[in-house]
């Protein structure tokens, strides 16, 4: 019985970018039924077929051996979830510099931006007419969010989970210092961290093998200066999406960092024998190889 | 590059000296009395472009005008040019525009097909508070308070004071006159450690007097920071149970929402009995409180979000370029002539308010579903919404054609499925809402097993 039921799952924890897939495709699915996310299923088809198609577009003209719609589609659902505007034709013009991104900002062989965070800040960046709401999860949400993302921990037992971790780790210390420091209840800072967009970030951006350093030491000195760069837009600067636009901007720093603490880079098939490491990083890092 | 931030919130304290004061914390404003729909209520306009906010504040306040305080943390120390009294008219017409609205249809002679449109526009709350202060330097020095500013603006005191510590500026607030309620010294501490100054008001009967007010009007304040946002914590720190806050917020781009907190638009759209028109104001109450307890209490209602330039259906005119001025529309054009309204002409819409978007706000809080502060951010959402309830009176005509027989067969559906839309929305009883609307409940269908051997 037990077996049979993971024979059932072993397509999605096979690879997790199978689970992210289904993870990112069912909160799209209650954001638009159960939080009336401004985002209609229309929006979210010219989204997702968008990227889908620039992938494609992309595979062919770098000569890639294979199509493969995996990463592409996790970019497009994590659009849907965050971007929003009015205008069709923004979203659309989104997954296009999403995928793109990937093939065509490199350093060093290497994509720079993680493309759903590049594809949010330049457009809000660029016209003004895109916004991202990072009230609109509540605490129901969450909570199902995080069990889904930490579910997504086990099933990656992804050695490159340290930056999520260590990310988790500096912004707590930040939020919670400031507010020890400005004796504010505990409330406060539990509120501020119980946030949606965050957890998408934490879990699903950030995490992003191919645009974090190399080493080990590398990404936990990137994480900190994300933590650091998104406490700082928040409460210091008082402006929205802290940890978008911060991670946008320290992503300038990974080649830095990998210059400074070498390690050997990500490659598909380093880790393809390795036991521990993350299935679904080897295959978007072949996505994206280009 | 460090900005020095706002916080606006305001407590209020009872009663000076003397007077028995009844003190509460309990909002933006304390309000006595009960406004017009909702307990508590107090509004806010946040007139925002930039880094620039000019915000008016006014609450239901209808006591002795001697027994109120309004205390507001503030970034910089304001100058006198940085505050005003505004009118309560102005707020009102904003509530009467943007409040939720019945549209009226009436069912034509089926046999021709078309309809008339009516509308009644409800209104929601209102206010204004004052205050209290009056200067004791030396005492204050020796508590570690600094008055930096003293004004008199209209009918109030104003002054600015820092602090070094929440116990000296309770102490000095308590000694004048302001009952803080124990548990406001570590809010109090959180907005001190935050550099900011406390912006105290109360009245000054005598020049009341001499301006011939009765109601307390709504103080505005302008400043120029990065934060946009409202603090609610002080006042609800002695609060005995959830306040209302309506917030009107006016910008250049499109709708505002909060980051912290769901922002969730009213139920809207919906038909529903036509009896509801005499009791619009307790079906508002009533959904709106089902709404509010659907999304557990912890989310921020968008009652209305629109284009000021016009409206459909009005619920009042829009506010005239004159109005939105002196709410603080700085980037408006000014039309010139003087500063008081003229006599409200009927306007055909569009009249004034070109590139201004009004969202209203509606949030009904606690301390345990909102621990924090209100955060804003404007989006650049421009789409329109109004919270509009549509009543359909019935066709009574006698005519015979096929289509008035069918149009009396849906008849009844229609009503049942109003009947049931109410109950959804507002939590009343079926069968009193069946009542009220004069018609029995479906019979019940026949068991399937009952169908079989007839």
């Amino acid at each position: 019985m037990v077996r049979s039921t993971l024979t059932l799952f072993r397509p999605i924890t096979r690879d997790p970018r199978h689970y992210q897939i289904v993870t990112l495709a069912s909160l799209l699915a209650y954001g638009i039924l159960g939080l009336d996310f401004e985002i209609g299923a229309g929006r979210a088809a010219a989204i997702l077929s968008t990227a889908l198609l620039t992938q494609y577009i992309c595979t062919r003209v770098w000569r890639l051996p294979s199509f493969d719609p995996r990463s592409a589609l996790i970019s497009g659902l994590s659009l849907c979830l965050l971007l929003r505007t009015n205008y069709v034709g923004l979203a659309i013009v989104a997954a296009v510099v999403a995928v793109s991104s990937k093939f065509l900002i490199k350093v060093n062989g290497k994509h720079l931006f993680n493309p759903t965070n590049i594809a949010i800040v330049a457009l809000m960046a660029a016209t003004g007419s895109v916004w991202v709401s990072p009230g609109q999860w509540g605490n129901v949400a969450f909570f199902a969010f995080l069990m889904a993302c930490l579910g997504g921990l086990v099933v990656n037992r992804a050695s490159r989970s340290d930056v999520t971790y260590a990310f988790i780790v500096f912004y707590m210390a930040l939020v919670f210092g400031r507010s020890i420091w400005l004796g504010e209840p505990l409330t406060i800072p539990l509120h501020r961290l119980e946030n949606g967009a965050l957890l998408l970030f934490t879990f699903f951006m950030i995490s992003d093998p191919r645009t974090t350093p190399n080493s080990r030491m590398g990404r936990i000195v990137f994480a900190c200066l994300v933590a650091c760069g998104a406490w700082y837009i928040q409460f210091r600067l008082f402006r929205t999406n802290g940890a978008l636009w911060s991670l946008a901007i320290c992503s300038f720093t990974v080649p830095l960092i990998d210059w400074l603490l070498p390690a050997e880079r990500y490659e598909w098939g380093q880790y393809k024998s390795a036991a521990h490491s993350a299935p679904h990083f080897r295959l978007k890092a072949e996505a994206t190889k280009a | 590059m460090k900005r020095v931030a706002l916080i606006v919130a305001i407590l209020i304290a009872g009663a000076a000296w003397n007077g028995p004061a009844v003190l509460a914390f309990c909002g933006f404003y304390c309000a006595k009395a009960d406004t017009k729909l909702f307990n508590k209520a107090s509004q806010v306009v946040l007139v925002r472009q930039g880094d620039r906010t000019v915000l008016t504040m006014a609450s239901d306040f209808k006591g002795d005008p001697k027994e109120f305080a309004v205390v507001i943390p503030v970034p910089t120390v304001l100058q006198k040019g940085q505050i005003h009294i505004g009118e309560k008219a102005l707020l009102d017409h904003l509530d009467a525009y943007s409040a939720p609205r019945l549209v009226e249809y009436f069912d034509e002679d089926p046999c021709r097909q078309y309809a008339m449109e009516r509308m009644a526009p409800m209104a929601a709350a209102g206010g204004v508070a004052g205050g209290v202060a009056d200067s004791a330097a030396r005492r204050a020095q020796s508590l570690g308070v600094k008055i930096e500013a003293q004004y008199t603006v209209g009918e109030y005191d104003i002054l600015i004071l820092s602090a070094q510590q929440s116990s000296g500026l309770e102490t000095w607030l308590r000694e004048s006159g302001y009952r803080i309620p124990a548990g406001a010294g570590d809010v109090l501490t959180s907005y001190i450690r935050q550099n900011l100054k406390f912006f105290v008001a109360r009245v000054n009967l005598k020049e009341q007097a001499k301006l011939g007010f009765t109601m307390l009007r709504p103080i505005q304040v302008a400043y120029e920071s990065p934060k946009f946002m409202l603090p609610i914590r002080l006042g609800m720190v002695n609060a005995d149970g959830p306040q209302e806050l309506f917030v009107y917020a006016l910008t250049s781009k499109g709708r505002v929402e909060t980051t912290n907190y769901r922002t969730v638009k009213l139920p809207t759209g919906m038909e529903l009995p036509v009896y509801v028109k005499s009791r619009f104001p307790d079906f508002y109450k009533a959904m709106f409180s089902r709404a509010a307890t659907k999304e557990n209490m912890s989310a921020i209602f968008t009652e209305y979000a629109w284009d000021m330039n016009w409206c459909d259906p009005c619920a009042a005119d829009p506010l005239t370029n004159q109005e939105l001025r002196q709410l603080g529309v700085f980037w408006l054009p000014d039309s010139g002539s003087g500063g008081r309204l003229g006599p409200r002409i009927p306007l055909p819409v569009p009249s004034g308010g070109q590139g201004v978007f009004v969202t209203r706000l509606h949030v009904r809080y606690d301390a345990a579903h909102f621990p924090e502060d209100l955060v804003f951010q404007e989006t650049a959402d421009r789409t329109n919404f109004q919270g509009r309830y549509v009543l359909r009176h019935a066709w009574t005509g006698d005519s015979t054609c096929d289509a008035a027989v069918r149009y009396r067969a849906e008849l009844t559906q229609r009503r049942e499925r109003e009947a049931q839309t109410l109950a959804m929305l507002t939590g009343w009883n079926i069968a009193d809402i069946r009542r009220s609307m004069n018609v029995s409940a479906p019979p019940d269908p026949a068991a399937w097993w009952q169908r079989i051997w007839k």
